[in-house]
């Protein structure tokens, strides 16, 4: 979308999964950029297919499923012409790592934690076991682990939760990946740890210069984290642009909706705005705007016709007709035009983030 | 004799001086430590900590599925902790239900959701014939937006929200008088929590109830709650009415809570520096209990820290009215 440093190139992707003889179509042409050294968090619903949409940079995808349409560029080569495991090595875990969101589940219970981060480094990088280790523990400490050396050769289950997502971060770093992917890294975490995690990670992407894509459903998060939002509904990118674009000048209705109906925004003994019904099935056909079903904005159009990106400006993309120059004016609702002094008011004068 | 009580409001649910042990073997663990607190009729009482503060388990000491080891809680005046008869156990369970943080999890996932909503009503014989359990039944999954042929469903075929719905009808066709709901919304999908909390605030208008809302997310519980009380491990340190916690969070605990609580508004976040709660600052002896600083506002202290509360929460009261 500007001529800066991509990373990675995504072009009319299309995923889709068998279900019990039925085809469900998870991804319905995604074009991306993601440019190098930035935040990107990509936000929605479950079912909205942001997993999905990042697990094809490293070809995980679940057995029954696959990229129907489109290229994925990174490194000057097309990833979808990749057909095996063996090549995928060559990306998976090295150039991209991904963090996913349960520690629990993603270390091996009956390994020690030094193992598990050594087995990276000797794989990936052919050092002998002892530089392995040496560099193993390094890497625990950058991560925040104390005692480091101690702990090298203790188990996952002797580790808290946020302690594992640390060693977890640890063993994506290991091969100094240029993307690292973070699947909601702490949704399953208390909100102090998940604080911790999230410095954590931006400290790193500093130091190690990574590229960080970040998938979640908190826009609290988002907003700390954020240099570029994705919105995604139903398999494609509604709304793009830079994270303070997004926020205080959102145009889709579907990002209207998801911040008005945050509860910090809701005015005690009034009713939350909540989006209603539910998102529709991606067995089906959609015809026109995905959303229009559950859009209080929606044009007869929307029922008809797909609507294309219009640009706000030359980093903020919406998919709604709502930005032809023929729709009606819309006023977006209170609750997001008031969304900043709102949250100022929450928080100043001896609130959530007085220093005392 | 709860600390917090005031004339015009009935006490409904009376927590007093409560712990709660758990024994591993020899091993003795206090989860929970002189909980005292009162929830009022009407009101919506939410509990904030972290995983593993105790907010769950005083909650199930409530409702009688942990023991408690000290105290004592009352229900309507009436003592519903420690050994009861038959009667007045049902008599508990018949009043207080419980909705579920983990909507998949909590319902049978071999049962159709006719019965799921109706097992409650199986176990006390609360029909007098078929013809009324259904209408029942209905009645129910109604409130919550369900529908008659949603019945013969079952659980896996419906999504989060439609569960947590059921969960919801499930513990209202009880025709409870207080609902204990454990951090209902946690495991929600943004656009339809929202849903959920504005179907939990209509029932609590129309059916005159109670509830204690567990929750980690503070900001949820600023708009859903009348009072809040943050505990942290196995100890309440803040209670106070909603408002108030926000404008005037003493204990160093509620603010680093408050602090680590992400907001969604990218110039607030990309400019606020976390504060990690340190507890040494804090002083715990013979005197530490919880007092009273503003009207209805009580915070865990020792005598020698009464100085330093009132001197902070001066500052903070000049900073406001400013």
């Amino acid at each position: 979308m500007s001529e800066k440093n991509i990373i990675l190139s995504v072009k009319d992707l299309e995923v889709k999964f068998k279900v019990r003889d039925r085809v469900l179509t998870a991804i319905r042409n995604i074009s991306m950029d993601f440019e190098e050294g930035k935040v990107v968090a990509i936000v929605g619903e479950s079912g909205s297919g942001k997993s999905v949409f990042t697990k094809t940079f490293t070809g995980m995808l679940d057995m029954n499923g696959e990229v129907s349409h489109g290229e994925i560029w990174f490194e000057g080569r097309n990833l979808m012409e990749i057909k095996d495991d063996k090549g995928w090595e060559e990306i998976r875990g090295k150039k991209i790592a991904t963090v996913f969101q349960d520690p629990m589940t993603s270390l091996n219970p009956v390994r020690t934690i030094g193992y598990q981060i050594a087995e990276v480094i000797i794989k990936h990088q052919g050092k002998s076991k002892d530089e392995a280790k040496q560099e193993a523990i390094e890497l625990m400490e950058k991560v925040g682990i104390v005692n480091a050396a101690q702990r090298y050769d203790e188990y996952p289950f002797m580790y808290s939760g946020g302690m594992r997502q640390r060693i977890v971060i640890a063993i994506a770093l290991a091969c100094h990946p240029k993307i690292l992917i973070c699947d909601e890294p702490t949704t399953a975490l208390d909100v102090t740890i998940q604080a911790q995690i999230i410095r954590l990670i931006k400290d790193l992407s500093v130091e190690y210069g990574f590229t960080t894509i970040y998938i979640t459903h908190d826009l609290g998060v988002v907003a700390n984290v954020a240099d570029v939002v994705a919105v995604m509904y139903a398999g494609q990118i509604i709304e793009y642009g830079n994270v303070d674009e997004v926020f205080y000048d959102a145009r889709h209705p579907y990002t209207w909706g998801l911040l008005s109906s945050l509860p910090q925004l809701g005015e005690k003994g009034e009713e939350l705005f909540a989006i209603r019904g539910t998102p529709p099935s991606l067995f089906e056909q959609i015809k026109g705007d995905a959303f229009a079903p559950r859009n209080q904005y929606a044009l007869a159009i929307d029922y008809v016709k797909e609507p294309p990106f219009f640009k706000v400006t030359d980093t903020h993309y919406a998919k709604t007709w709502l930005l032809d120059p023929r729709a009606p004016k819309v006023e977006p609702p209170a609750a997001v035009r008031e969304l900043h002094d709102r949250m100022l008011v929450l928080t100043a004068k001896g609130g959530i983030y007085g220093e005392h | 004799m709860s600390t917090n009580e005031v004339k015009d409001k009935e006490v409904l649910v009376s927590v007093e001086h409560v712990d709660v042990t758990f024994t591993n073997g020899r091993k003795k663990f206090r989860a929970v430590t002189d909980a005292n607190f009162d929830i009022y009729r009407g009101e919506t009482f939410a509990l904030v900590g972290e995983s593993g503060s105790g907010k769950t388990t005083i909650a199930r000491a409530i409702i009688r599925l942990n023991e408690i080891s000290a105290g004592e809680i009352k229900f309507q005046g009436k003592r519903i902790s420690g050994k009861l008869t038959k009667e007045d156990r049902q008599w508990v369970v018949r009043n207080i239900q419980m909705i579920f943080q983990d909507p998949a999890a909590s319902l049978n996932e071999r049962a159709t959701i006719d019965y799921c909503v109706s097992e409650g009503l199986y176990n006390f014989k609360l029909y007098e014939n078929e013809e009324d359990r259904e209408r029942k039944v209905d009645w129910a999954l109604q409130q919550v937006g369900l529908l008659p042929e949603h019945k013969s469903r079952y659980p896996h075929e419906f999504s989060g929200g439609q569960r947590q719905r059921i969960g919801i009808a499930r513990a209202l066709i009880m025709e409870p008088s207080f609902i204990i709901a454990d951090e209902p919304i946690s495991a929600l999908d943004v656009s339809i929590r929202a849903q959920v909390l504005n179907l939990m605030n209509k029932f609590k208008k129309e059916n005159d109830l109670t509830y204690m809302f567990i929750a980690h997310d503070l900001s949820v519980v600023r708009y859903f709650a009348d009072r809040i009380a943050v505990i942290h491990l196995g100890r309440i340190v803040e209670i106070a009415p909603a408002v108030e916690l926000f404008q005037y969070p003493l204990h160093p605990y509620t603010n680093s809570l408050l602090q680590a609580v992400p907001m969604p508004d990218p110039e607030i976040e990309k400019a606020k520096k976390i504060v990690p709660y340190d507890a040494s600052h804090e002083v715990l002896d013979d005197t530490s209990r919880l007092r009273e600083v503003r009207p209805g506002h009580f915070v865990f202290m020792a005598d020698s820290e009464v100085e330093k509360y009132r001197t902070k929460l001066e500052e903070m009261e000049r900073t406001v009215s400013e």
